[in-house]
Formats: structure tokens, sequence, C-alpha cells
């Protein structure tokens, strides 16, 4: 292991390499360009021998990924935003085919207005299409979750494309202490890809195959119960990096503080480690508050969830992105745990964070107060209030 | 039969997809009386379903027929005719 003061970029490039992807084909957006920069630079000074395709555009830096996994081979991506919109149609083709491809995604608002900076709108209009989805609460785990994302998509039980989300700028440009680890051990905890079916001239097949009506249903059968039973490999490949790399790897989702807790903050990604502090902070102040942190969105752990947050009276949740019409997805989706089952907390749900809105302690503190008040739906926190919003009814 | 990961196919293995329900309401009957052999009902027709060696032996295959009509229009001799699907049946 070595312990290096690194830019998240960097650090997500150099974790990247270990995993000695042999095609990495990308095309740059903002926040995601430096990650593939640098890893354009590693290709091209020799440390990493993979082809580096450069292409024009998302869709076909997705399509390139897509060919070179079917044939064989591991692979790497990243992109963001209106890049990963445009390669959607891609995206679910890549899950559809069963691909074990792994992207990063270095979470930024969606279009329009333009605006570069980080929430999770862009993987959460993505979230359908049977890829695996992890987010990332530091470069820390970004790094750890890209280990172990090629060793749950690879896994035969699974061969499914994961997604490492990266809160935009927030992980990919800061610098933080990252521990990288040795080739060797990464190369004992990841064995070379071994592809079930793979394109080749001698021996032709075709992947993703036509499915009419009789067929269709049972493959998209396959997906849903396939993602299902991806919950305890998560688990398991969390175990065995922990094990392997001396570091806690905490599986579809982390708490913190939450054995007594009667309000539960629940959020995804950067913003846990403000909310750590708000939690820290009320707790010395006698309130029983604790935090949820979803790593895997997809697949969601539903029954581990219930039993985590069944207890709790309060259930804040905070999160970045919205359904445009309805509620927050998270929020959405955590209700329904809940339905027709002896629990019944109060769900709260909160839009945190659009287009880089920073997400401060006094926000947290603020939703968390509201929620304990009364019900929430879908409110935009800390909105301002010196504008005219033309069209809104005030 | 087997659905596999992403479904793979190998060559040769569309047959496995019976496509005929698809039929329009008429099917072609090879009345095997004029037949003379010149293959146009076979190479026109577009599923590639219809067989046949030597004259009067021509047929379709109904597990992938359409009903499209084309073997009936192109065949010189008047040796095909298109009936109602239901015609069997009555």
């Amino acid at each position: 292991m070595t312990r290096q003061m690194l830019q998240g970029c960097r650090a997500i490039s150099e974790m990247v390499t270990l995993c000695r992807p042999q095609v990495v084909s990308a095309y740059p957006i903002t926040p995601q360009t430096v990650i593939v920069e640098e890893l354009a630079q590693i290709v091209a000074d020799g440390r990493l021998k993979a082809e580096f395709v450069n292409v024009e555009g998302e869709h076909s830096a997705a399509s390139t990924v897509l060919g070179a996994s079917a044939a064989g081979v591991r692979v790497f991506t990243a992109t963001s935003s209106q890049g990963l919109l445009l390669m959607a149609e891609v995206v679910f083709n890549i899950a559809g085919m069963r691909l074990p491809v792994v992207m990063v995604n270095a979470n930024r608002s969606v279009s329009a207005p333009l605006n570069i900076w980080n929430d999770q709108q862009d993987s959460m209009a993505v979230r359908d299409s049977g890829w695996v989805q992890l987010y990332a609460e530091n470069n820390q785990e970004a790094c750890d979750l890209i280990l172990q994302a090629y060793k749950i998509a690879e896994d035969h039980r699974v061969m499914l494309p994961v997604m490492v989300c990266v809160d935009g700028f927030v992980l990919p440009h800061a610098y933080e202490m990252v521990d990288l680890p040795d080739q060797e051990d990464v190369d004992a905890f990841l064995p070379p890809f071994a592809p079930m079916y793979r394109l080749d001239p001698a021996n032709p097949l075709t992947l993703g195959a036509y499915a009419e009506p009789d067929k269709y249903m049972e493959t998209r059968y396959m997906l849903q119960e396939t993602l299902r039973a991806t919950l305890p490999i998560i688990e398991e490949v969390a175990r065995d990096f922990s094990k392997s790399f001396g570091r806690p790897a905490h599986g579809a989702f982390e708490a913190y503080r939450l054995g007594d807790a009667s309000t539960v903050v629940v959020a995804m990604g950067s913003m846990a480690g403000t909310i750590k502090e708000v939690v820290d902070e009320l707790r010395e102040k006698g309130q029983k508050v604790g935090l949820l942190r979803l790593i895997a969105f997809r697949p969601l752990p539903a029954a581990a969830l219930y039993d985590a947050l069944k207890n709790a009276r309060d259930i804040v949740v905070l999160e970045k992105a919205v359904s445009l019409g309805n509620s927050g997805p998270l929020a959405t989706e955590l209700r329904a745990l809940f339905q027709g089952r002896p629990a019944s907390p109060g769900i709260d749900g909160f839009v945190i964070g659009l287009g880089g809105r920073d997400v401060t302690m006094e926000d947290i503190r603020g939703a968390v107060s509201k929620a304990q008040e009364g019900a929430v739906d879908a409110e935009f926190v800390h909105l301002r209030e010196d504008l005219e919003l033309e069209g809104v009814n005030a | 039969m087997k659905l596999t990961l992403g479904n793979v196919s190998r060559p040769g293995e569309s047959p496995v997809n019976e496509t005929g329900s698809w039929r329009t309401s008429n099917k072609p009957r090879f009345l095997q009386q004029n037949c003379i052999a010149c293959d146009m009902c076979a190479l026109h027709c577009p599923e590639g379903c219809i067989y046949g060696e030597e004259e009067n032996t021509y047929i379709n295959d109904e597990r992938y027929c359409k009903g499209c009509g084309i073997c009936a229009w192109i065949c010189p001799k008047d040796d095909i005719e298109m009936i109602p699907e239901v015609a069997e049946d009555d």
C-alpha cells in the first residue's frame, strides 16, 4: 500500500491502471475529463498495456467498450452528465448483453440550463438500465469501489456492468490522501477476466440477438433476478476486499451511528461527510440521529434497508436528484419499502445541492428539524428567496 | 431450449424462432399441378421458407410463412393460390 496525496482524477486513473483494462475509450466531458486524460497519458507512457481509443462522442465511447468487452477483454470508460445521456442507448445494450463493463460517472447536473457542477440527476436518469450503481463518499472509496466493481461485474453469477458514481468536482478535483494497493495484491484479488461468451471469428456468434415477444420478457426477468441475486455478492466482495486490503468496505450501505437513532438521514455520495459532522453535533446535544449512507442504489438492498430503518421515527432523505413531476427517486423508493409493513416511519424527502449548490451543515440541520416537525415531500432546500420565479405561483 | 446470458446465438440458430404466428389472414396453397420447378417462389420468398427440388414438389413452411402472397403473385404457372387462414377449419 502506498499512501499518497492525490487529486481524485489521478487516484481513480491509477486505480483503473492497477485493474489492467485492455481497452479504454472515452470522450472528454467536465468533470470527468482529467480521469481519462490521465489514463491516456498512462497508456502513452507504456505503464498500462491497453488500447486507448479516441472517439468523436460518448455514444461511440460506450459502443467501443461494448464491442471490446464482447470480444472478451476487460474495459473501462468514464463520463458525466450529457455524456451519460448520449450514451444511454448503449448503456441499456451493455446491460442487456450482459457485458461486465465498468464505468466511472463523475456525477454532474443535466442541461438545460447548462451547468457543469455536481448533482446526481444524470445517473438517476439511467437507473433502470440494468447496471449496478455504486455511489462513493470519498476518493478512497471511489478507488476501492472500482476494484470491487470489476470483481462484481465479472463474477459469472453476475455478468453485469457496474457504474461507480463519484460526485463531480467534489471528488475528482479534490486532493485527498489515498491508499493505492500494490499491483500484486490487486492481481491476487482480481484475476484476469474470463468471459463466458466472446466474439471470435473462428467461432462466430451473435450477442444480444433479437428476441420476440415469446422470449423478451424472460430476458428481462433474467436481468431482474440476477440483479437481486447480486446483493449478497456485493457483500461477499466487500468482505473479501476488507480481508485482502485491511480497510473497511461497506457493501450496499454504511450505517453511521444508527443503533438507537430515532431520526435517520438517508443520503448517497459525498455529502455524507458533511452529514456525519451534523450527526455528531446533534448526538452531542443528546439527539438520537444517525445516517444511513446508501452505496448500492441498484440493486436496491430493500430487505436490509427495511431492517436498518424499521426502528426509526423520522427518515430524512436528502438527495441530489428529483424525478420531475413527482418526488425524489430515493424518497419514493424508501416509502415503497414500508408500504404494508409493520414499521411505518415518517419519510421526508428533500432535494438538495442541485447544479453544484453547496450542501451546508446549516442546510442539513434545517432539513432534520423540519422533518421532525411534520411531513415534507420533494422540498427544495435553500431556495433563494430574492429571485422572482416566472410561472411559479407564489 | 435455454436462454443464454445476453441472448447469445450461433450461426443457423434463428429457425428456433417460429415466426409464423404473425401471418396475415391469408396463406399460400401450393397446388403442385402445373409446377415447372422454376424456383421463382423460393427465390422471392422474403422468409426463405419455401423448399422444393423437382416439379410439383414445392411447399412452404408454415412455421415461418407470413402470408405475404409474393409466391402466388410471381408464379408463372398460377400454381399457387392464396386461401383464407381459416379455410382448413371450415
